[in-house]
């Protein structure tokens, strides 16, 4: 039997603002079955969104279909013209977009668009396209399936939009569906509901998928097939079971070992006789955002008495999903966000509610790196100059110094001393992140605060800064806080947690102890994070009491 | 490089052609203006034509104007005005606008309510109105010429920047700045600044441009420069009986106008690009 599709040695180029023209895909052949699910997987850049998309016979703006042949049922899809490609697209092919809040229109209510699809190709009448959406909504698992069709976008929450714009895929019954990516904005405990419902609709319908992922641990729960891709090449091609088990190419292998990061963390905490004063002492702080109300408090409270302590040379990791309060946290303690209540002392000092408010000295030590950081470094600057301020600024260098500094700081970082001369959009996004990473060393601080610093960054890169965030702490006796989503990633490099829910802590504990979460939150994000075993989802039972009380669906 | 052809490379930057003949048009105006004192061929304010509305000839390259003065002698010391004023004017306005639009949009709060209320109050007066009833109250002269253009187009320049500010300001490196402990002078100058440089001179271009449309404006009313001396609007309106004519005394002046004016944005348009070098 033919399989539904074929690629054979599929070329695609891209045309830069220069005029350069740069083969971005070199030669892809693959094969999907009917009814079978396949994965691509492979770091930004890695030419997997535009390979899914070519099945649609659709190149991105400035990218080209040059050469090789995509069959689709039979009929390839490079020759069509564009009247008959859009025939097949939606009826025959569909796609479920990253970014389902940017994919629905905000005007019209949501049962609209999701049979937009039948209007346009007038596949069937309204109340029969109607009923169908009914029947996909239930399958979905989506809560109010009968009237959440008249609501509007914005008021429904993001997995389920997530999973809308799936029923929006599906409504028409194509042989096979393009996923892009489309758990990775959500949290971990939503992400679950969204990977389950999915599943369960791909399987009953027998419709095949192409499953676009950076994530090996989510693709391992829904596809059958894993195509490892790097730089526009297929590395690997096997059964998910396989890939896992026995990878066969060395960037396989990396991907695998950059999943499981190395354990640094010491939870063992120092004997209680020798504890000196802590380095960073938070107490009660409540912060928000908002008028001011009758009770002095901030409108919209982003954190509730929160407090913490964390020891010298020790590292803090902070988690929770997005909008629990763990951002509001760290920029309450940089002084960016002024405190409604509470006091924050840092190295035996009450600092100041504002960074204007405080001492030179006492914002050298305490430095901070943001999560994205193309825009935390200034593009009109060069790298030198990026780093030389803050030299200048607390040390009062002068040029020779600080010239002599940068370049440390640049070895300190593994980044070559040539790309001092580059700007911020010369370099790639791990580089990016070391030179944010640098400018908080040329403080020379005591405290760092990381807030989601590798979540940006593909696993391998991220692998690679936590490596050196933990041998810069072991040569300068720093201390992190680390905030992050990700329980791998704190789990790897701070010696205790906190858990935040919707602005409060929820639960405070030392890791790798293999000490079980105690509060019922914890329990149910720690159980939520998909492991690399394909099994994983299958068997995974969440407490329905515990889902319903916390996971925001 | 591929696209060499249409660029000229000196003293690491690089031009293209349009740009260059910008800048060319403007340098000419600009050099005219200053020198104009000894190439004029005649005296600006001497009647050196028995004919009124002289056409060209070999004698008076322009033509003569209404009273038999010479054209050309008019409109090269014409440069220092209109070119004079309207740069420092719009100098004043741009600098005084961009410098009060970062700073509202960097301290923010009440600082930005009062500035933008004020200016805006300022921007809802039409532009000529103000100039004739500031210049018809106070009386004409070089410096009350400058203050007003440059008052006069200083809110639309704080608009322009604020409205930029604003959107740098919520960067995450300007927030890294002030968590560093940066302070108002050095948030503006060396993180917002550079980020909007290139628009910010655009502007100004425009502004310029605007700036001696509305002096010509002011003269053509008999409100700018006062006789004998004139600039291009007031040799415009001079000879404006000369139209039905087609005299070159009315024809020239309104050209140098258009020639400065098209200069200033072609220039603008396509600035030149500070090649880095990146290889080291």
């Amino acid at each position: 039997m033919a399989n539904l599709v074929e690629i054979r040695d599929l070329k695609v180029e891209a045309t830069s603002d220069a005029g350069r023209v740069i083969e971005i895909i070199h030669g892809v052949s693959l094969d999907v079955a009917e009814g079978e699910i396949v994965a691509l997987i492979g770091e930004s850049g890695s030419g997997k969104t535009t390979i899914a998309l070519s099945l649609m016979g659709y190149a991105r703006t400035g990218c080209r279909i040059s050469g090789g042949r995509v069959m689709f049922a039979g009929r390839d899809m490079t020759q069509l013209s564009e009247r008959e490609k859009a025939a097949i697209r939606g009826t025959d092919v569909s796609y479920v977009p990253q970014s389902a809040a940017a994919a629905f229109n905000p005007a019209q209510t949501i049962m609209d668009q999701v049979i937009e699809i039948t209007r346009i190709h007038d596949l069937m009448p309204r109340p029969e396209a109607e009923r169908r959406a009914l029947e996909l909504f239930r399958a979905l698992n989506l809560p109010n399936p009968g009237t959440i069709g008249r609501r509007y976008p914005h008021q429904v929450s993001g997995g389920q939009l997530q999973r809308l714009s799936a029923a929006m895929a599906l409504i028409a019954d194509p042989k096979l569906v393009i996923f892009d990516e489309p758990t990775t904005a959500l949290d971990v405990t939503t992400q679950i509901e969204v990977l389950r419902a999915f599943k369960s609709v791909m399987k009953k319908g027998g419709m095949a998928g192409i499953y676009v992922s950076h994530d090996l641990a989510v693709v391992a729960q829904i596809a059958d097939r894993i195509v490892v891709l790097k730089g526009g090449e297929i590395l690997e091609v096997g059964t998910t079971q396989q890939v896992l088990d026995a990878p066969r190419h060395p960037y396989t292998r990396e991907l695998l070992s950059a999943f499981e990061p190395k354990h640094y963390a010491s939870p063992a905490r120092p004997e209680m006789t020798a504890r000196k004063p802590p380095l960073l002492d938070v107490l009660g702080i409540t912060a928000g955002y908002g008028p001011v109300q009758a009770d002095g408090l901030p409108l919209m409270r982003a954190l509730k008495s929160v407090s913490f302590r964390l020891e010298e040379g020790r590292n803090l990791g902070v988690i929770g999903e997005s909008g629990c309060g763990k951002s509001t946290l760290a920029r309450v303690i940089a002084g960016i966000l002024p405190q409604a209540k509470g006091d924050i002392i840092f190295d035996g000092r009450q600092m100041a509610r504002s960074a204007a408010g405080r001492q030179k000295e006492e914002l050298r030590k305490l430095q901070m790196v943001f999560q994205f950081a193309d825009t935390a470094l200034n593009p009109a600057k060069s790298i030198e100059d990026i780093l030389a301020r803050p030299l200048a600024f607390y040390h009062g260098m002068n040029r020779r110094q600080r010239e002599a500094r940068v370049c440390d700081l640049l070895d300190m970082v593994r980044l070559p001393r040539t790309v001092r001369h580059r700007r911020a959009a010369e370099l790639s996004g791990g580089q990016k992140q070391r030179v944010n990473l640098a400018r908080a060393l040329a403080a020379e601080p005591r405290l760092i605060l990381c807030d989601e610093i590798t979540s940006a960054l593909d696993t391998v890169v991220a692998a690679a800064i936590l490596d050196l965030l933990k041998e810069l702490q072991r040569e300068l006796g720093l201390s992190y806080m680390f905030i992050s989503h990700d329980l791998s990633t704190v789990q790897a490099i701070c010696d205790e947690v906190i858990v935040m829910y919707n602005g409060e802590k929820v639960e405070e504990m030392a890791t790798g102890l293999r000490q079980a979460p105690t509060h019922p939150y914890s329990r149910l994000l720690f159980s939520s994070v998909p492991k690399l075993d394909p099994r994983w989802l299958d068997s995974l039972e969440l407490d329905p009491e515990l889902v319903s009380a916390f996971a925001r669906r | 490089m591929t696209r060499s052809a249409t660029h000229i490379h000196a003293a690491g930057y690089s031009l293209n052609l349009v740009g260059l003949l910008g800048f060319l048009i403007v340098v000419v105006w600009a050099m005219v203006a200053i020198t104009a004192p000894w190439i004029t061929p005649y005296p600006i304010g001497e009647i050196v034509d028995f004919d009124y509305f002289g056409p060209i000839s070999d004698k008076f390259w322009l033509g003569t104007d209404y009273l038999g003065r010479d054209i050309l002698s008019r409109i090269l010391m014409g440069a220092r005005y209109t070119v004079g004023i309207s740069l420092v004017a719009v100098t004043l306005s741009c600098s005084l606008g961009v410098t009060l639009g970062m700073t509202a949009a960097v301290v923010g709060g009440w600082l930005d309510t009062i500035l933008s209320r004020l200016l805006d109050a300022l921007n809802s007066i039409p532009s000529k109105l103000f100039g004739l009833v500031v210049v018809a109250g106070v009386g004409s002269s070089i410096p009350v010429l400058i203050l007003t253009l440059g008052v006069i187009y200083t809110p639309g320049a704080f608009r322009f920047a604020r409205a930029l500010a604003v959107n740098i300001n919520t960067m995450d490196f300007v927030t890294v700045a002030r968590a560093r402990g940066e302070g108002t002078f050095f948030l503006i100058r060396s993180e917002v600044l550079p980020n909007i440089i290139g628009p910010v001179l655009a502007d100004l271009g425009l502004r310029f441009v605007f700036t001696v449309l509305l002096l010509s404006g002011l003269s053509f009313l008999g409100l700018g420069v006062q006789p004998p001396d004139a600039d291009w609007g007031a040799l415009v309106r001079e000879n404006i009986g000369g139209l039905p004519f087609g005299a070159p005394a009315v024809i020239f002046p309104s050209v140098a106008i258009a020639s400065l004016t098209i200069g200033v944005n072609l220039l603008i348009d396509n600035l030149p690009q500070k090649i880095r070098d990146r290889s080291n």
